[in-house]
Formats: structure tokens, C-alpha cells, sequence
């Protein structure tokens, strides 16, 4: 079971519950501002976050469980929202429903009210709900369902303290819902009243009602989390299990087919829904979306929709690369500083030169060096990115993009993990979590790496301005940016590429069912996203970086400064990759760069300097001309420019995002798959690349 | 069965009425769960670039379903 990390036994808990897109984020944000902490249930890659307010003088802990559109169809997310509100025990649930879909979120809250009284229902988006112009009756929507019930609009705060009042008020019990129940057909009822008594004697602390309608329906997953957290198997009672069996039979003779029991019981829930909507919905006449359906039909549309989204995340890519240089060469100049008292400090306490150089030149600078070229673009990258997620233009982009995943029987939304990856592969693959079915998302995971990240961008700018674009003259800046363009677009190929072989091999299936909702376009609430994302994102990916960069420092220097007849180690593996690093057209220093870079793509390029110029530490070269030339004099060629480039956007994932997959896969067999796909589609497309030029005498 | 078409194969712009899933188990589980049950007014609203997946209007949320799905559900046009 989750764990609830709670300060003291007086805490009251709260379960907040709901459909994806309802604003429950929101109202969770807004109830427990930034006292936030998020934990994995244990053994899955679903991750809960729980935080606090103080009400009343009263602590509450506030729960918010993965958003679901109903518990009976037994997905991660479902079973653990149903299993944290049964066997947990959280003194209230806050069902968050959208008002301006009201219908299908009585899907959800009927079925929860089936499981437990405490129930409170939150009516979300009051303020769209009257832009559209639909009217609610509150009153007789609480009176239909028998629960308390609180009209809120999240976004302004409006009603927050009604619900607040109200969640006081049922903790402490001085109301008591009597939820509706749904009612089935007859021949269902009629075995749920036989079976309810004999269950009622077993299992005391869940709803009776519901446990026989789960047993009836054959829920072999509640059953297990049942003999898990309470400790005993229902089914090994006799007396229950003969009269199950026998009404199983009787039920069999209505309900043929394998499913028909199932069908029928989400068919009375959502007739229930329905019933509840019609009487308490006043939908208005005027065709209230607009402006959402005229965005639509450009940013979806045949002719452009594709340019539009290239040309948005372009103009993203851009603000980040020309945003990050000024802010980079601070932090670079202010840890330099830093640096000096480093060094001032560590000589005076009296230890020997290589410890200081260890420490100094090796660890702190390669730490100092991934900190300050990752940060800024990170702290500009994310931020625009959830803006886009805030704005409700991601979905919109797995709409656009569907089709062509589909085709390479992947998930649609492996589109918006694949966006995230732009920013960073290892959040990009945590991402993935948000794709249900275990294969798809697997096959999410081990492409991510192919689209390039943050940390690759400076490569591919560089070689691109240097070797490419620098005979374009004037027009130098966008013949280098088409060319990321181009790598961008040749990323995207070869995952889809790759995830259609993966399918067809390792990863064998067909593509899941897919439902996609697309919701309404929202003003993006600019201040929490830029706090959520620089929380949530950039902080989480730095602190990782810098746990793989400081040992890698360590290791580069020692490579880099013990010398081995002359010659230091880094040199000697150098000339030993020669040959082979020819055959893909680099040389054995670059693939010397690519391995030590492995904490971070960054440091490529660093390393490499370092390595051509016989330096102990690594450096930056004060112009691109200055680079240029030395690179020339190491025997390049445009064609070791491009094989540069083509290694950086295909090899393997670097040290961060290889223990996020570890982490979210829970399997190094996973991991190794995720190191070795992308590292061979890179050595096989650079031995083609090379040897196809050398072939045509074109170099 | 008369008259009755299958959800992918209507143009842009139709309006129907869903009659008749035709699948079972969790396929239909997932449908019904995002309000696609029967008696529902579902509007056309969009195609992908690609031409699938198509966006329908249900229930007020715009749902996008792929063509397999789309198949699974007959309606009666209006």
C-alpha cells in the first residue's frame, strides 16, 4: 500500500479522485500550494503526490490518485485509485467532476459511491460551464446522488474554502451521505441479495453490496488485492464459494457471453449517469466552443497542421538555444570564481597537488561544467513546454501525429513522450508513463533517445554552423537551423522506424485501442507553470545529472592526466578505437568523447578539445573559427561532421536517462535493450554514411 | 440493421445517434466510458492531418478515435 507520509495519528486523509483533464491538479495545487511530495506505489511506475493544509487549526493530508474514467476496466492507474479508496481508508474521497461534461464523470462517481459512503462531490469548472452556457441544478444534482456536493472554479479559487468547509464537515462526520446506488436488473439483484449475507459475515470493513457485485462479475483483480491487504482469500470459504458458484451458473444462463455480465454492469451505471444529466442539465442553445473548434481546424488541419506544429516547436528550440547562451556564461564565469576559492581552500588545508587537481579540476569542473551548460536551457525548455501542455496543445500533437504511430502499431501518445524527450530523454521516458498498455510504453522508452536532447543541440548546432553552414554566407544561421531541422525530422523517422521493428520482433503485438480526449483550449496559469515545471522537471533532472557527473569528472581526469609512456590513457584508448572509429567515419578521439561523455551529451564536445589539444581538464574554445581550424588539422572532413552528428542523434542514452529507465522499467535486461538499439542503428547508419562517400569519391 | 453505418465511415460534419456497439470486453468498456453509450448524439468534428484519427463531439468533450474504434460503434444518421 502507498505510503501516507503523515506528521501525526490526528491527520485526517483525504482521496482526490476523478476523469483526467477535470482540473483535479488544480484543485489539488490550489489546497496544498507547493507542501508537495510525490511518491511510487510500490511496484508500479504510477506515481501519487500528497501534500497538506491546515484548516480549522485541523491538518489534512491530501491524496491525489491517477486520474480515471471508471475503476471496472482494470488499468494500473484504476486499480490503484480503487484500491487506495477501499483499503486505505481515507476519512473522505473528493470526487472532482467537470461541469462541462458532467454526464460522463457520473460514470465515476457512481462507482465509487458504490465502495464507500465518505464521498464528496466537487463540481469542477463551474466558470467554462457557464461560458458555454450550461446550467447545472446543484441542489437536486446533491439530492439525486445523496451526497454533499461543492461548485468550485479551481483555476480563479473560487469555492476552495466551501470545500474545505465541507470536507471538515464530513471528516468529522457531522454529515452522513447516503450515496445512490446504482440499480441493476433484476436477475442481478436477486443474486446480489443472496450472496451479500454471506459476504457480509467475512468482510466487515468494505461495502458488502459492491464486494458481491465484484464476485459476481468474477473481478479476479479485486480478489487479489483483497487477499493482499486484508489477509485472506474470499473464495476459500466453502459455504460462500458453493453459493457463488451456483449463482454464477444461473447468471451464466442470462449472460452467455464471456463478457455480457461485465457489459451489462457498466450499461445500468451509465444509464444511472445519464438519468442523473438529464434532470439536472440545462444545456444552452448557443454552440459554445467556438473558438475552440476554429483553433482546431488550423493547428489540426491537412495542409497546416504539420508545418504549424514544426514551426511551433522550432520557435521553441530557438527561445531556448538563443535564451540559454547569456545565462550559461554566468553560471560558467560565477563557478569559475568559485573555482579559485576551491582551489585557495583546498591547498590551504595541506593536501598533496593530485588530490587538489582530482578534486578541483577533475570533479568540481565537469560538475560545474554540466550544471552550467544543462540549467539554463532546462529552466527556458520546460517552462515553454508545459505551457503548451497547460494551453491544451499536447494532445493536439498525438492528434497529429497518430496516424503515423499507428502504422508502427505504437501508442498515440508516444507523440507527446517523444516532445518531452526534445527537452530532455529522461524525462521524456518518465513521461512515458502516462501510455497503459506495458508494451507500448516499453517501446516508448527505448526510442526516447532517438530525438535529440537539450544537451545535443549544441553538437548539432556547432558541427552544422562550422562545416555546413559556414559557405552559406549571409544566410549561415537558417541553413543551420533547417539542418537541425532536418535532424529533427530524420529523429522522429527512425523512432518510428525502430518502434515498428520492435513491434514486429522483441516487442510483438497490435496496437492498443485508443482514446484520445482533446481538451477544451485554457488560458495557461503562466506563474504555476513556470514553479510546477522548474519542480517538477528541471530540478528532478539536475539533481540526477549531477549525482552520475561528479564520479565522471573524476574518471575523465584520471584518463585525461595519468600518462602511460609518454602517452596519457585517454590517448592510448584513443588510438586503440582508431581503426574501428574509421570504419564509421569518426576517429578514435570523437568515440573516446562519446564514451566519456556518457553523464552527460554536453560534454562532448569539451572532451573532444580537451583530447585534440593535449589538455588535463576540459575547455571551451573562445570562437567557432578558432574551432573549425583545429578540427581541420585533426583530419576532418564534412563527411566526420556529419558522422559526428548522425553518432550524436544515434547512440546510447546518457548516464541519466539509462538509470530513469532502470528505474521505470525495474529491469536491467530493459535498459541494456534501451543502450544497444540506438547505439547500432547509430554505428550502422555511420558505416553506410561513411563508406557510401567514400565509395562515390565524394570526399 | 437497416440504415444504420458505422461511425468511421461518416464524413466531416455529420451528426448521429449511436445505436449498437459491436465489441465486447474492455474495448467497450473504454467506449462506454468516455459516453459513447447508446442513445448518445455524436457530432463529426475533425480529421487528422493523415486522415485518422477523427475527432468526435461527445457529450461536450471532443473525443479522438482511431478507425479501428470508430468502426465498433453503428449509429443512424440524423
Amino acid at each position: 500500500m502507498f505510503e501516507i507520509k503523515s506528521v501525526s495519528e490526528k491527520d485526517i486523509v483525504i482521496a482526490l479522485a476523478g476523469n483526467p483533464n477535470t482540473g483535479k491538479s488544480t484543485v489539488f495545487n490550489s489546497l496544498t500550494g507547493l507542501k508537495q511530495h510525490t511518491g511510487n506505489w510500490p511496484g508500479k511506475t504510477v506515481s501519487i503526490a500528497q501534500g497538506g493544509y491546515i484548516h480549522n487549526d485541523q491538518r489534512y493530508i491530501l491524496v491525489d490518485l491517477p486520474g480515471t474514467y471508471s475503476l471496472l476496466s482494470n488499468s494500473q492507474e484504476e486499480e490503484i485509485a480503487r484500491d487506495f479508496i477501499c483499503f486505505a481508508n481515507p476519512d473522505a474521497t473528493i470526487i472532482v467532476t467537470d461541469a462541462t461534461c458532467l454526464e460522463r464523470n457520473l460514470n465515476l462517481a457512481l462507482q465509487i459511491m458504490e465502495i464507500t459512503n465518505k464521498v464528496l462531490i466537487c463540481v469542477n469548472l463551474m466558470d467554462e460551464a457557464e461560458r458555454k452556457n450550461i446550467h447545472i441544478d446543484l441542489d437536486r444534482l446533491s439530492q439525486l446522488l445523496g451526497v454533499p456536493l461543492v461548485a468550485t472554479s479551481a483555476r480563479s479559487g473560487q469555492g476552495l474554502e466551501e470545500l474545505k468547509d465541507m470536507v471538515e464537515k464530513l471528516a468529522k462526520e457531522e454529515i452522513s451521505p447516503r450515496p445512490r446506488q446504482v440499480a441493476y436488473d433484476d436477475i442481478l439483484e436477486e443474486a446480489i441479495r443472496r450472496i451479500q449475507p454471506h459476504i457480509e459475515k467475512k468482510v466487515s470493513n468494505l461495502n458488502s453490496r459492491w464486494v458481491s457485485i465484484r464476485l459476481l462479475d468474477d473481478d479476479s483483480s479485486l480478489m487479489d488485492s483483497i487477499s493482499k491487504h486484508l489477509g485472506y482469500e474470499l473464495t476459500n470459504d466453502e459455504d460462500l464459494n458453493e453459493n457463488l458458484k451456483s449463482l454464477q451458473v444461473e447468471l451464466k444462463v442470462k449472460y452467455p457471453g464471456p463478457s455480457d455480465l461485465s457489459d451489462s454492469i457498466v450499461s445500468s451505471i451509465i444509464k444511472t449517469a445519464e438519468d442523473i444529466g438529464q434532470e439536472v442539465l440545462d444545456l444552452g442553445e448557443s454552440p459554445h466552443d467556438n473558438l475552440d473548434r476554429k483553433l482546431d481546424s488550423i493547428l489540426t488541419s491537412k495542409i497546416f497542421g504539420i508545418p504549424l506544429m514544426l514551426a511551433l516547436l522550432g520557435l521553441i528550440f530557438w527561445i531556448t538555444i538563443e535564451g540559454a547562451n547569456y545565462p550559461s556564461d554566468l553560471l560558467a564565469k560565477a563557478f569559475l570564481l568559485f573555482q579559485d576559492r576551491l582551489s585557495l581552500f583546498i591547498t590551504r588545508l595541506g593536501s598533496p597537488g593530485w588530490l587538489h587537481d582530482i578534486l578541483v579540476l577533475g570533479v568540481f569542473r565537469t560538475l560545474a561544467w554540466v550544471i552550467s551548460v544543462m540549467l539554463p536551457p532546462m529552466a527556458i525548455f520546460f517552462p515553454l513546454f508545459t505551457l503548451l501542455e497547460d494551453l491544451g496543445y499536447l494532445p493536439r500533437i498525438a492528434f497529429n501525429l497518430d496516424y503515423y504511430f499507428k502504422k508502427a502499431c505504437a501508442h498515440g501518445k508516444q507523440a507527446l513522450t517523444m516532445c518531452m524527450g526534445f527537452g530532455c530523454n529522461a524525462a521524456g521516458v518518465i513521461s512515458c508513463r502516462i501510455i497503459d498498455s506495458p508494451r507500448e510504453q516499453l517501446i516508448a522508452i527505448i526510442t526516447n533517445n532517438f530525438v535529440p536532447c537539450n544537451g545535443r543541440f549544441p553538437t548539432l548546432i556547432i558541427l552544422s554552423s562550422i562545416f555546413i553552414a559556414s559557405r552559406a554566407g549571409e544566410f549561415s544561421s537558417l541553413t543551420a537551423t533547417l539542418f537541425i531541422l532536418f535532424a529533427i525530422v530524420l529523429g522522429v523517422s527512425i523512432t518510428l522506424l525502430v518502434s515498428n521493428l520492435l513491434s514486429k520482433t522483441i516487442l510483438k503485438g497490435l496496437p492498443s485501442s485508443f482514446v484520445l480526449e482533446l481538451p477544451p483550449y485554457r488560458k495557461p496559469q503562466v506563474g504555476r507553470v513556470i514553479v510546477r515545471s522548474i519542480f517538477d522537471r528541471t530540478i528532478f533532472v539536475l539533481a540526477r545529472a549531477v549525482v552520475v557527473a561528479a564520479p565522471a569528472g573524476f574518471i575523465i581526469w584520471l584518463m585525461a592526466n595519468v600518462t602511460l609512456g609518454g602517452l596519457s590513457l585517454l590517448s592510448h584508448c584513443a588510438h586503440f578505437l582508431d581503426p574501428f572509429a574509421r570504419l564509421v567515419g569518426l576517429d578514435g578521439y570523437i568515440m573516446m568523447a562519446f564514451i566519456l561523455g556518457l553523464p552527460a551529451n554536453e560534454i562532448v564536445i569539451p572532451i573532444l578539445i580537451m583530447a585534440y589539444m593535449s589538455q588535463g581538464t576540459m575547455l571551451e574554445l573562445a570562437s567557432l573559427t578558432e574551432m573549425r581550424e583545429l578540427f581541420i588539422a585533426n583530419g576532418w572532413t564534412w563527411l566526420t561532421a556529419i558522422c559526428m552528428m548522425l553518432f550524436s542523434l544515434n547512440h546510447w542514452p546518457c548516464g541519466t536517462t539509462l538509470l530513469t529507465i532502470k528505474k521505470e522499467t525495474q529491469s536491467w535486461k530493459w535498459t541494456w535493450v534501451s543502450l544497444i538499439v540506438p547505439t547500432l542503428t547509430g554505428l550502422v547508419l555511420c558505416f553506410l554514411v561513411a563508406q557510401g562517400a567514400r565509395l562515390l569519391n565524394l570526399v | 440493421m437497416r440504415n444504420l453505418f458505422s461511425l468511421n465511415s461518416l464524413p466531416v460534419g455529420a451528426s448521429c445517434r449511436v445505436e449498437k456497439l459491436v465489441c465486447q470486453g474492455l474495448t467497450r468498456r473504454r467506449l462506454l466510458d468516455m459516453g459513447l453509450s447508446e442513445g448518445t448524439i455524436v457530432n463529426v468534428l475533425m480529421k487528422s492531418p493523415a486522415g485518422d484519427p477523427t475527432a468526435y463531439k461527445v457529450r461536450g468533450a471532443v473525443l479522438a478515435l482511431r478507425s479501428e474504434e470508430a468502426s465498433k460503434v453503428l449509429v443512424k444518421l440524423l
